[in-house]
């Protein structure tokens, strides 16, 4: 499904090179749900934007379905089948909720069909349809939207780029919900997620550590997690909150 | 009734949503001339004798009926001035649907000034949608100057609802309102200019009234090389409350100049502005192009649903 063969990253912070994914070879099978861990700073929303194409290697090759992705852009991406769910989700002055399923989903869906999208994460959805994507939506409601178009894409590989960043304690549980649901529905289709909770690892098929931008680890949930508990690459709930409003050390 | 040719027909259209002539009292003016009027028992409509333009009384207690006064004009070189006069009586509510449609293939420039004045009775709502629309090839240009005067008496409202998204190369309108108590005006206003388009916005709103309130909001988009300037002017003379908004994209080498202007002359006035101009965020377009659209479709998404 997806592969990359030494990929590398490099940005200019100061006038140095600084090196964020150092030499990164990765296979991941159809089917499979993987979570990718490992502590801040490793790489990890790096490695998830360079799947999606919003930023390109700066060595290695990236291959989906069997074809060299390297040098597609964005779209091209997207349309061969990689969904992206951002960290930090965007808003737009006049969008509306509708209008944003309806642009990644790529037909004119019906109302109700929207509407099943946003129960499915957890909001009201008459209340939700006719809103605009703006300063009036709070952090967590924007989030649950973000995913929810990401859901209406039904895409062969979706990534998502630290799900529970800026979600509350009952969203969360929600969340977990909906990647669950997703592997039921999906079978064939394919899932990664960026996160170092230990509840959406737990969800995993397989899970990839990755530190200082090298592959730590990866294997089977039931071969790697058990080493990762109590690290910063696999943060409990009630910990994760705390860290929320800056009490957790790394 | 005049019959308009199908250019005129398409302008009709774009500027009043009107396919066939529409129910209820109107006006329509092509060319300068009408081409069809109609008055109801409520609403009546008098073409005025010393200047081009009409008077349009209605009478206290109309609801749910509307007016139609919608301009086309697809002679090249045309100029008029039209002063058109609405008297809205106590306790009525209805909606005005005015708007301006040029087609110029020629060379000369076409011009069309609308002076509208509104006397809105005491209690009386009104829905008043002007859009603005050019067309046509010629190196003429289309020029529309509109000056609208709007009068509230005391508990009074009115909505009005300004719209010029394409074809109009020059245009320079001036909003002045005076509210009574309790008085309330709300202005939507959507512009997009383009080409070497200028396009100049001036409001003054007297608030003179005890719980007299406005709220005027502005959103535009000046692509290419075109100049807008909007220029917003709130007085409170009395308690009462009054917000300004100018939210803008820039694109291209556009060029945007706002200028907010509150004026406070009573202790319990409470004024606001926000005015905010830049581009389209590098994160909205990668949003939008991650779901699979192109950039430029991205940016026409985004750009559509600003000016919603």
């Amino acid at each position: 499904m997806l592969e990359l063969r030494n990929v590398s990253f490099q940005v200019d912070a100061d006038g140095q090179d600084k090196e964020i994914i150092r030499d990164i070879s990765l296979k991941l099978p159809e089917g499979r749900l993987t979570v990718i861990t490992g502590p801040n700073g490793g790489g990890k929303s790096t490695l998830a934007r360079l799947i999606a194409g919003i930023e390109k290697p700066t060595d290695g090759q990236i291959f989906f379905r069997g074809e060299d992705i390297t040098s597609w852009g964005v779209t091209e991406r997207a349309r061969a089948g990689i969904a992206f769910a951002f960290q930090q989700p965007v808003r737009f002055k006049g969008l509306q909720v509708l209008d944003l399923i309806r642009i990644a989903s790529g037909r004119q869906v019906s109302v109700s069909e929207a509407c099943s999208y946003l129960s499915r994460v957890g909001l009201c959805a008459r209340d939700y349809i006719g809103r605009e994507i703006n300063a009036s939506l709070s952090g967590g409601e924007l989030k649950r939207i973000e995913i929810a178009t990401v859901l209406a894409r039904g895409a062969a590989l979706t990534v998502f780029d630290e799900p529970e960043a800026g979600i509350d304690l009952w969203s969360f549980q929600n969340l977990i919900q909906v990647f669950t649901d997703m592997r039921e529905r999906m079978k064939e289709r394919s899932i990664i997620i960026i996160s170092h909770q230990e509840r959406i690892l737990n969800t995993a098929d397989e899970i990839i550590v990755l530190r200082d931008g090298r592959v730590a680890a990866q294997g089977s949930k039931e071969d790697v997690l058990p080493g990762l508990i109590g690290t910063t690459s696999a943060i409990g709930t009630c910990r994760a909150l705390d860290s929320e409003s800056g009490g957790i050390v790394e | 009734m005049m019959k308009l040719d199908e250019m005129q027909k398409r302008l009709l259209l774009e500027v009043a949503d009107l396919h066939a002539v529409p129910e209820g009292a109107y006006n329509i003016r092509a060319n300068s001339q009408s081409a069809g009027r109609q008055s109801t028992a409520n609403i009546e409509i008098v073409p005025k004798t010393e200047v081009s333009g009409l008077e349009i009384r209605i009478k206290p207690g109309t609801k749910n009926e509307s007016v139609h006064i919608p301009v086309v004009m697809t002679q090249s070189g045309l100029k008029e001035v039209v002063y058109n006069d609405f008297f809205i009586g106590e306790g009525a509510d209805v909606v005005i649907v005015a708007g301006c449609g040029i087609d110029n293939c020629g060379n000369q420039d076409s011009q069309h000034d609308g002076i509208h004045r509104f006397y809105v009775g005491k209690g009386a709502h009104i829905r008043y949608v002007e859009k603005h629309y050019g067309s046509g090839s010629g190196a003429g240009k289309r020029i529309l100057n509109p000056v609208t005067e709007v009068y509230q008496e005391e508990g009074s409202s009115v909505e009005m609802e300004m719209v010029q998204i394409k074809g109009v190369d020059d245009t320079e309108r001036a909003t002045i309102a005076e509210l009574a108590a309790g008085a309330r005006l709300v202005v939507r206003e959507r512009l997009m200019t383009h080409g070497d388009q200028r396009a100049i916005s001036t409001y003054t709103v007297h608030l003179n009234g005890e719980g007299a309130s406005a709220d005027v909001v502005s959103r535009s988009v000046a692509r290419d090389h075109s100049y807008q300037k909007f220029d917003a002017k709130l007085v409170g003379n009395a308690a009462c409350n009054g917000h300004t908004e100018c939210d803008s994209i820039i694109m291209d080498q556009g060029r945007i100049l706002a200028v907010p202007g509150l004026e406070a002359n009573n202790v319990d006035a409470a004024l606001v502005h926000e005015a905010a101009i830049g581009k389209i965020a590098g994160e909205q377009l990668i949003k939008l192009m991650t779901l699979g659209l192109t950039e430029q479709e991205a940016e026409e998404q985004i750009i559509n649903g600003f000016l919603k």
